[in-house]
């Protein structure tokens, strides 16, 4: 309404954001707490800079102004390269003296991981172990559904069932993976034991099912992605020689996909060696070297969290967790870099045809 | 010459059958994806809905936690979204603005690009040493509230850069043309145009950001998540409860597993609900502004 009136609106939006302010300032008695001291300084912090942006214009110089205002841009540019370095600098910072202090055939040969007892062992392999055994036993689990699923989304499915079906992936893909933990170490952890007879409510395989789960929705999507982009020439020409659907499918799409599909799987694998909450809570933690998807093994991930909490800062053992940092954040960034190189090269293929 | 036997040629029934089958079995597939969701949506809306009242949500726990509510963690999780989405959505966006607006395909642009990747690939329980080694020791922030939104900022920020990238790519570059043909400097027609064009779009990218990161647990482990706090943090640079970590906790270091399952799938309802608010109100506007894309 008072916008018909040009006077009243040039005032209100003038005075808008100092109300705004107080207003903050204002309701922030109402919480005790910190979001009250945010609305506090928030609201201070709005009319600063409302103010300042309406003064400076008028005394600095365009072309200053706009300078400034790229450095500050260039500089956000920046702060991911800025904080890749941070992470890798103090990472190493603190797990290099680990490197130094713990001999490398210890660390990388040792079977037992013990950094508690009065000779403490430092022997990553069965961390490793039960990391490679989790993320492999999730691989075969989540790959081939992953994979159909895409399949059936972008060859398959009519309109309506993508509605239904893309919307549930997505959702699936951004429950906590705390609670895709809890929901393992509860239903799951009743389910094998039943069903195996195994004595482990918490196991390798409950670890991965629950995974298998929570990577799904990544290998679906990406692969979809992978799918969509062969050319159309393709299925025609297929189709055109007589193929059925699933002749197309297996003999022309899959295979002119599989680099996609390859990086699909890569970032899932990425992201499967990463994990730490759901494998913490699911898959018992049990330090050992096995092969049994039924016995309880300890990730990497889980033996960081596990132990952080209680060990005395710059301890040899505080380093070699920092140690197991540097291997996973070494790892991942290996198959993440594998992953995106197959993707480029895939990109590139596809786009010459 | 040999002869050609007609019937060889003939398509095979088994094909067809193949085909029908593989579709089934697709289709099962697919479905699964579905089925799975339904399941635990209802499995955590079974056990948690007993428990769910007013007082539940209002009240801090009490009893070393076998008894009262989850206010205090509500609160922290609140507390630690907004002061995270505080920090990392201008630089987020600022950085979107850099590689979409101003640095074209150089190789600066290209460095930048392959480290919004990395950094999206690390594994969170490396950003909760990443937060513990440099927010908590380095800069003796301390074990708080801003360490905790230090740490999950740096690892929301790739995620915010690519979603704001992907709104300032939906802006057709006429927009830009016509812009630039008026005599406006970039700045100007990145802020006059391109921002108030794309700013709907970058809203979402943000709430779906933000509802990413809203349960994640692991950067919080050591960088300010407490067990146990009966009262709300008052300052930044307090300890603080969080729903997701309340999770954790109650799910394996409970006093009592009988008595506090009830409250951990409690606490599990919320947070689901919570995240599935994000999403949802991120899908809802995603579709609303494609069917607005449609008249450009």
């Amino acid at each position: 309404m008072i916008f018909k009136f040009p006077k009243l609106k040039r005032g209100f939006l003038f005075a808008a954001p100092y109300l705004a302010g107080l207003l903050s300032m204002a309701f922030s008695y109402a919480d005790p707490g910190v979001i009250g001291w945010f609305m506090w300084y928030g609201g201070i912090a709005l009319m600063v800079v409302v103010t300042f942006a309406k003064i400076l214009p008028k005394i600095i110089p365009q072309k200053v102004r706009e300078k400034t205002i790229d450095i500050f841009i260039i500089a956000t540019g920046y702060s991911s390269i800025v904080a890749i370095f941070l992470i890798f600098f103090f990472i190493f910072k603190e797990g290099f003296t680990a490197f130094v202090d713990i001999p490398l055939a210890d660390l990388f040969g040792g079977k037992i991981w013990q950094p508690n007892s009065i000779v403490p062992k430092y022997g990553l392999l069965p961390l490793i172990n039960g990391t490679l055994l989790v993320t492999g036993l999730t691989a075969v689990i989540s790959v081939p559904i992953g994979v159909g699923t895409a399949v059936y989304i972008s060859e398959v499915a009519g309109r309506r069932e993508k509605e239904i079906i893309k919307p549930a992936i997505e959702l699936l893909a951004g429950i906590p993976s705390v609670i895709y933990g809890l929901l393992g170490m509860v239903i799951l952890g009743d389910l094998i034991p039943a069903i195996t007879g195994t004595p482990f409510r918490l196991n390798a395989l409950n670890g991965a099912i629950v995974l298998s789960v929570m990577l799904m929705p990544t290998i679906a999507s990406i692969a979809e992605d992978a799918i969509h982009n062969v050319p159309r020439t393709y299925r025609t020409a297929a189709a055109a020689m007589g193929a059925t659907r699933f002749e197309r499918i297996t003999r022309v799409i899959l295979p002119a996909a599989a680099s996609g599909i390859a990086a699909a799987v890569l970032l899932s694998v990425a992201r499967t060696l990463g994990e730490t909450m759901a494998v913490l809570l699911a898959t018992g933690n049990a330090a050992q070297l096995t092969a049994n998807p039924l016995a309880s093994v300890r990730t990497m991930t889980a033996n960081i969290a596990i132990e952080m909490g209680e060990v005395p800062f710059g301890s040899t053992h505080y380093h070699a967790l920092f140690a197991i940092g540097v291997v996973l954040f070494t790892i991942t960034f290996l198959v993440n870099f594998a992953a995106d190189t197959v993707l480029t090269r895939f990109a590139k293929k596809v786009g010459k045809e | 010459m040999t002869t050609v036997d007609i019937a060889s040629l003939r398509p095979k029934k088994s094909r067809f059958v193949v085909n029908a089958v593989a579709k089934w079995v697709f289709r099962a597939m697919a479905y699964l994806i579905v089925a799975v969701l339904a399941g635990i949506i209802g499995y955590v809306f079974y056990r948690g809905v007993g428990v769910l009242s007013l007082s539940f949500l209002i009240e801090p726990p009490r009893h070393g936690m076998t008894e009262g509510g989850i206010s205090t963690c509500i609160y922290g999780t609140l507390a630690l979204l907004i002061l995270t989405t505080a920090i990392a959505v201008p630089l987020g966006v600022g950085a979107a603005v850099y590689l979409n607006e101003y640095a074209g395909h150089t190789r600066r642009a290209r460095a930048v690009r392959a480290a919004v990747n990395n950094l999206a690939g690390v594994p969170s329980i490396v950003f909760g040493l990443f937060g513990l080694g440099f927010f908590v020791i380095f800069l003796q922030i301390g074990a708080s509230l801003l360490a905790a939104s230090l740490t999950l900022s740096v690892m929301i920020l790739p995620i915010i850069i690519v979603a704001t990238q992907e709104a300032l790519k939906g802006i057709p570059n006429y927009f830009r043309e016509a812009s630039y043909a008026l005599g406006a400097t970039r700045w100007q027609t990145t802020s006059r145009t391109v921002l108030p064009l794309s700013v709907s779009g970058i809203i979402t990218g943000v709430i779906l950001s933000v509802g990413r990161v809203a349960g994640e647990t692991a950067p919080l482990l050591f960088t300010g998540a407490a067990f146990y706090l009966p009262y709300i943090p008052e300052h930044p640079k307090r300890q603080f409860m969080e729903l997701s970590y309340h999770i954790f906790a109650m799910a394996t270091q409970s006093i009592d597993i009988r008595k506090t399952m009830p409250i951990t799938f409690g606490t599990t309802f919320v947070l689901l609900a919570l995240v599935f608010g994000f999403n949802l109100i991120g899908i809802i506007y995603r579709m609303r502004e494609r069917s607005k894309r449609e008249s450009w």
